[in-house]
């Protein structure tokens, strides 16, 4: 499977990435070539072989419903550009 | 042409956990902006998530409660989107393996028939912070208290065919998180969402229309309006010869209409994929045990006991069971006053005319069970009549005492005795001679003024039969 430059626009676009134009054309290139080395794993047959989440068969770890975490807004607050009333304030985000 | 509709709801409800689903911050509503935001719920670097058992608890209790298959293995994915009230720039949901499989709700229509709704899937995800826009200039608040807070999304098949269906199936579900306690479901403050996806088809076809998703709907009426509004705007759309474009909605209550919130061009991508921080969430048969074990009786099963039981009809049965609380009042009532019909009859009619006047819940009801109960065996045993029934109902609404001391205390006790009645009778034929003639001349219609003349001289005390009897008697006699 090999990306063109649209698909690497798409892509950065989605991810909010400013990428100058002839820097789309190089990433194409090497995510295409990072697809191609993972695509040699399609040579071998997984039908009916389940997904490995982890190497010794762990799961999900559930954790008690207890409240442990402490308020520490004004520590989180502290490295947050601007805040007011408890709120953190961004850019207005619609018109 | 002949239109019809096609409506598949995603409904958003909170889950009734002290903490969050993958944070030990508390959930409680209304705490002061950001106080209940942990370092996982603000995604800052390092942190990672570990899940809440009580959330897969709940929502095995609602795979279970609607016939569903609950996923032996489930699998949290990353829902990636940018926006400033989700701090990770991605949000932790179910995708490809969500923890409820199909199952199926049952509604009841207006005209007492059963229709069943399929559940597609639902799936567990963590709710997003929330953003106010109003009150700084060029500039968004954020609150993160709402950030991880454990939601279930409930995804139904495109069953619905009507905006009635459409809110009966919302209520339905609402009915039953509340029931099997799983939420409190409590539609101002959040704890349940609906989406509705809307689209029309010509009468007959098979293919769907094209559909628009209306966002966020958080009351039964909205939705409804909303649904409404948006059937018709499709219509009028498809009838002039345009074409309904997929888009997001919203509704406006203020103006009963829904706008344009994004279009398919600029709808997000949502790049999927497995969340490496979270391993399978595995439900083995024992933890289905001890999430099952405590179910109470579900509303269906209830309400065609209660069918069966008190040979009410399906639609009370239905209004009966729409909560714990309620279907709890009535069977206490009903087997107390041996009499499920009249129960049925003053529970659907006047007490919940009044409990819904003054806006109060069945458990803050003024009247209990027990007093309600003892005013329906004095109607029984003939004791008052159904009339003045009502008007100890409301002497017991405003505090006046169980029903006997109402009846004694304002004297409301029925005159059965049919020589006081056969008294005031004749007194009232020698006063008016003039309808006792018309009577007589054939003018059936004067019978009503006589029985209106006993009622007003007893005070509404004599008993109805009775006097019916007597009059005709009286009058045909002479």
């Amino acid at each position: 499977m090999a990306l063109d430059q649209s698909d690497v626009e798409k892509i950065a676009h989605l991810a909010r990435l400013a990428l100058p134009p002839a820097a789309c054309t190089r990433y194409a290139q090497d995510l295409s070539n990072i697809l191609a080395l993972v695509a040699q794993m399609d040579a071998v047959d997984t039908a009916g072989v389940a997904p490995m989440a982890h190497p010794l068969h762990q799961t999900q770890r559930l954790r008690p419903d207890v409240p442990t975490e402490p308020d520490q807004r004004a520590r989180f607050q502290a490295i947050a550009p601007q805040t007011d009333g408890g709120l953190y304030l961004v850019p207005k985000v619609i018109e | 042409m002949q239109w019809e509709t096609v409506i598949g709801l995603e409904i958003h409800t909170q889950l009734a956990t002290q903490s969050k689903i993958f944070s030990g911050a508390p959930t409680r509503f209304g705490a002061e902006p950001n106080t209940q935001a942990c370092a996982i719920d603000l995604g800052l670097p390092g942190v990672l998530p570990v899940l809440n058992a009580e959330a897969v608890r709940l929502a095995v209790r609602f795979g279970k409660a609607i016939a569903a298959e609950v996923a032996e293995r489930s699998v949290f994915a990353r829902k990636n989107y940018f926006y400033p009230d989700l701090p990770k720039g991605y949000q932790i949901s179910q995708y490809e393996f969500p923890i409820v499989g199909e199952g199926r709700v049952e509604i009841v229509l207006d005209d007492g028939t059963v229709k069943e709704i399929g559940v597609t899937r639902a799936h567990l995800e963590e709710d997003a912070g929330k953003s106010l826009h109003e009150d700084f200039h060029g500039l968004t608040g954020i609150d993160l208290n709402r950030a991880g807070t454990p939601l279930l999304e409930i995804v139904s098949e495109p069953d619905m065919r009507s905006p009635q269906e459409a809110v009966a199936y919302a209520r339905k579900v609402h009915q039953i998180v509340r029931w099997i306690g799983i939420s409190d479901g409590n539609m101002q403050e959040g704890s349940f969402r609906v989406d509705a996806n809307v689209s029309v088809r010509p009468l007959g076809t098979v293919t769907f229309g094209t559909r628009a998703e209306i966002k966020n709907i958080n009351s039964f009426r909205f939705l409804e309006r909303a649904i409404q509004f948006e059937v018709e705007r499709q219509i009028d759309l498809l009838e002039a010869g345009g074409r309904v474009v997929q888009e997001t909605r919203l509704y406006d209550p203020d103006r009963d209409e829904t706008r344009t919130m994004r279009t398919k061009e600029e709808a997000n991508d949502y790049r999927y994929f497995p969340d490496p921080d979270l391993l399978p969430v595995e439900v083995d048969a024992a933890l289905i045990a001890a999430a099952t074990a405590d179910l109470p009786e579900l509303p269906d099963a209830m309400r065609e006991r209660f069918r069966e039981d008190y040979g009410i009809g399906e639609y009370d049965a239905n209004l009966l069971t729409a909560s714990r609380d309620l279907a709890g009042y009535f069977e206490t009532v009903a087997q107390t006053s041996a009499e499920p019909k009249l129960a049925a009859n003053w529970i659907s009619g006047e007490l919940a005319a009044a409990l819904n006047k003054a806006g109060l819940e069945i458990t803050a009801s003024p009247v209990t069970a027990s007093q309600l109960a003892g005013m329906i065996q004095r109607i029984t045993d003939g004791t008052i009549s159904g009339k003045i029934a009502k008007q100890v109902f409301e002497s017991m609404w405003n505090g006046g005492g169980d029903a006997d001391t109402v009846i004694e205390t304002q004297g409301l006790r029925q005159i059965t005795d049919s020589g006081a009645i056969e008294s005031l009778i004749d007194t009232i034929i020698a006063a008016n001679p003039g309808q006792v003639e018309q009577y007589r001349a054939g003018k059936d219609k004067v019978f009503g003024f006589f029985v209106g003349q006993v009622m007003k001289q007893s005070q509404g005390k004599a008993n109805p039969q009775q006097v019916n009897d007597l009059l005709k008697q009286k009058l045909a006699g002479g």
